[in-house]
């Protein structure tokens, strides 16, 4: 369904320091999936999503959805494809019907279909109380769900959407999920970004993990923790531990048989992350730092999780990642992107 | 066929576009009202400012009331039209645009097409009132053949400065920047041109530089359109480069306006493509 060669895309120059926002990625969405795109915040992951929808071009590289190359038929593209952006830019003047009603003559709906597709979409996203006031009263998952429905107008066969449930409520975040899922059990092939490992994990059949522009590992949720292997041990000897102290007890636990690797988790007060062979190890790491007279704060072992396919491709948790760009990133050069 | 649903489908959307921007102007109409209040206290202030100036002051007679009409009328279709960029510009920076573009419009031309309709009715609904407001002050009525002129001529006006608004929408960095452009040229070009003075009245550099504003083009034949003895070729601006009449500048306006579209369509065609 979706066929993304090497894109490339760099922001900036000129005053600003060039950004490299996409990294000769390359990604192949079959159809009739629902797809899920999982990266911290700075990734490329709403670079990815503009391109793929017509808004913006790649520097290099080739798009084809359908078979349809999207840099030369874009129009063709856009016909196939609903978009539902990360930032809701809705008119506040207009009530939630009229904005429907105007979209759908942006898609060149008939008439007598509009009402009857706009009904049949209210329905659906339970939107029937408040529909007919104006958009500026709504709330965060009210324009979101709006913007969803404004996306499905048209029927599309791929549905794209960016950071769908950041801020939502927890009923519109279900009744979202819901829908999404009932879209792909139609055939509709649906890509889904996301930051919320639980979400992906969720809804994705599969998924890409994004990480400075490039994807860093693709499959299956259940196949890339299988991957992974082992059990996963979260270790830590205090609350707030440092990296120096961390450091000295991971070179120790690499000695301790059955752990085959350790990373240091800074997101979470330098705790560690060991990868464990068996289920019994734990009482074995415990036994081990007892003899070399560490404490033991918490020790606790799970199945192993998509951050953990993360941590072990990256070397750092998605909180860490998001931590490291939140202050480099230029929301004015961002917003100027993006208009 | 194919063209026919081509048709009908810009049809439709530059449809949908235009009732959009006239929704939002019913359910908010400070525009409306402030584009109709401005240039009316105009009027009155202005020609209260001249009400006693002597007789014969201004060439051909007549009051200054009379006179200032036809200026004031054009500066509220230039001020109107001005503002053309400000929805779009809006639309740009709320990411509104987006959901526009990407819909799959026929022909993205009904985006500007919509802005186009919308500021050229919205601007001559405003002058309109304004012609209506300078009659019952007592400045005159136009005859009306003379009407379809002023119609014409402020048409004429409102395209080629709606070019501008929109060219300026697609490049400039934001609103502040479009409110300051629009800000610093909207009173200059007004004084600048023949609204409030004749060229008699100016100094030579400034009587040029009026000479060549395309306000003076379009105030000249709608002050003359209020004559009951009007022809289109009579001459209505004495220029230091030579005489015009109101067919030369109604000329001079419509190749404006069209050298306008023409020169600012590649900036468009990029930014909407």
């Amino acid at each position: 369904m979706i066929e993304l060669k090497h894109l490339s895309k760099t922001y900036g120059g000129g005053k600003h320091q060039p950004v490299k926002a996409l990294n000769d990625l390359s990604l192949q969405v079959p159809e009739g999936m629902l797809y899920g795109i999982l990266g911290p915040n700075g990734s490329g992951k709403t670079t990815c999503l503009r391109i793929l929808c017509t808004l913006l071009a790649p520097d290099s590289g080739t798009v084809t959805v359908s078979g349809i190359d999207a840099l030369t038929q874009p129009r063709q593209v856009r016909r196939l494809m609903g978009y539902v952006a990360q930032d809701v830019a809705i008119d506040k003047i207009l009530t939630g019907r009229e904005l429907l009603s105007f979209q759908a003559d942006l898609y060149h709906l008939p008439s007598n279909k509009r009402d009857e597709r706009i009904s049949e979409l209210i329905g659906l996203l339970d939107m029937g109380e408040w529909i007919d006031r104006r958009c500026g009263s709504y709330s965060g998952g009210m324009r979101r769900r709006i913007d969803l429905a404004a996306g499905l107008l048209h029927s599309p066969q791929l549905l794209v959407l960016d950071e769908p449930t950041v801020g939502l409520d927890i009923e519109s975040r279900a009744v979202l999920w819901q829908v999404l899922g009932q879209l792909r059990d139609q055939g509709v092939t649906v890509v889904l970004s996301s930051h919320y490992l639980e979400e992906i994990d969720v809804l994705a059949d599969r998924l890409a993990i994004f990480d400075s522009g490039s994807v860093i590992a693709e499959g299956t949720p259940t196949e890339l923790k299988k991957a992974l292997g082992g059990e996963r041990v979260t270790l830590k000897v205090r609350e707030f531990s440092d990296l120096q102290e961390s450091a000295r007890l991971r070179n120790l636990l690499l000695e301790c048989p059955g752990v085959r690797d350790v990373v240091i988790n800074k997101s979470q007060g330098y705790s560690l992350n060991l990868l464990v062979d068996t289920q019994d190890v734990s009482e074995v790491v415990r036994r081990h730092l007892k003899d070399q007279d560490v404490p033991v704060f918490s020790l606790t072992q799970s199945r192993p999780s998509l951050d953990d396919v993360y941590l072990q491709a990256t070397g750092r948790t998605l909180m860490d990642a998001e931590l490291a760009v939140a202050g480099l990133r230029d929301p004015k050069a961002e917003r100027k992107q993006s208009m | 066929m194919p063209q026919v649903s081509a048709a009908s489908e810009i049809f439709q959307e530059t449809l949908a576009l235009t009732r959009r921007l006239f929704l939002q102007l019913i359910r908010r109409p400070s525009t409306l009202v402030a584009g109709i209040l401005q240039p009316l206290i105009w009027l009155i202030l202005f020609g209260a400012l001249f009400a006693n100036a002597p007789e014969g002051l201004l060439p051909g007679g007549g009051s200054y009331g009379r006179f200032l009409g036809a200026g004031v009328i054009v500066f509220t279709a230039f001020s109107a039209a001005l503002n053309a960029g400000l929805p779009v510009m809006f639309d740009r920076e709320f990411g509104f645009l987006n959901r526009l573009l990407v819909a799959p419009l026929r022909s993205r031309a009904s985006i500007v097409l919509a802005s186009v309709i919308y500021i050229t009715l919205l601007s001559l609904i405003q002058s309109l009132s304004i012609i209506i407001a300078a009659g019952f002050l007592g400045y005159g009525w136009p005859t009306l053949p003379g009407m379809l002129i002023v119609i014409l001529v402020l048409s004429l006006l409102i395209f080629a400065v709606t070019a501008l608004s929109l060219a300026l929408a697609f490049s400039l960095p934001g609103h502040i920047e479009l409110i300051a452009v629009i800000f610093i040229s909207n009173l200059p070009l007004l004084f600048a041109s023949t609204a409030l003075a004749p060229l008699s009245f100016m100094p030579s550099w400034l009587s040029w530089f009026a000479s060549i504003n395309p306000l003076t083009f379009a105030i000249e034949p709608i002050r003359a359109s209020y004559s009951n003895d009007f022809h289109l070729t009579d001459i209505v601006l004495v220029a230091p480069y030579g005489s015009l009449n109101s067919l030369t500048c109604i000329i001079i306006l419509a190749s404006l306006s069209l050298f306008l579209f023409i020169a600012v369509r590649p900036l468009l065609d990029r930014r909407l493509n």
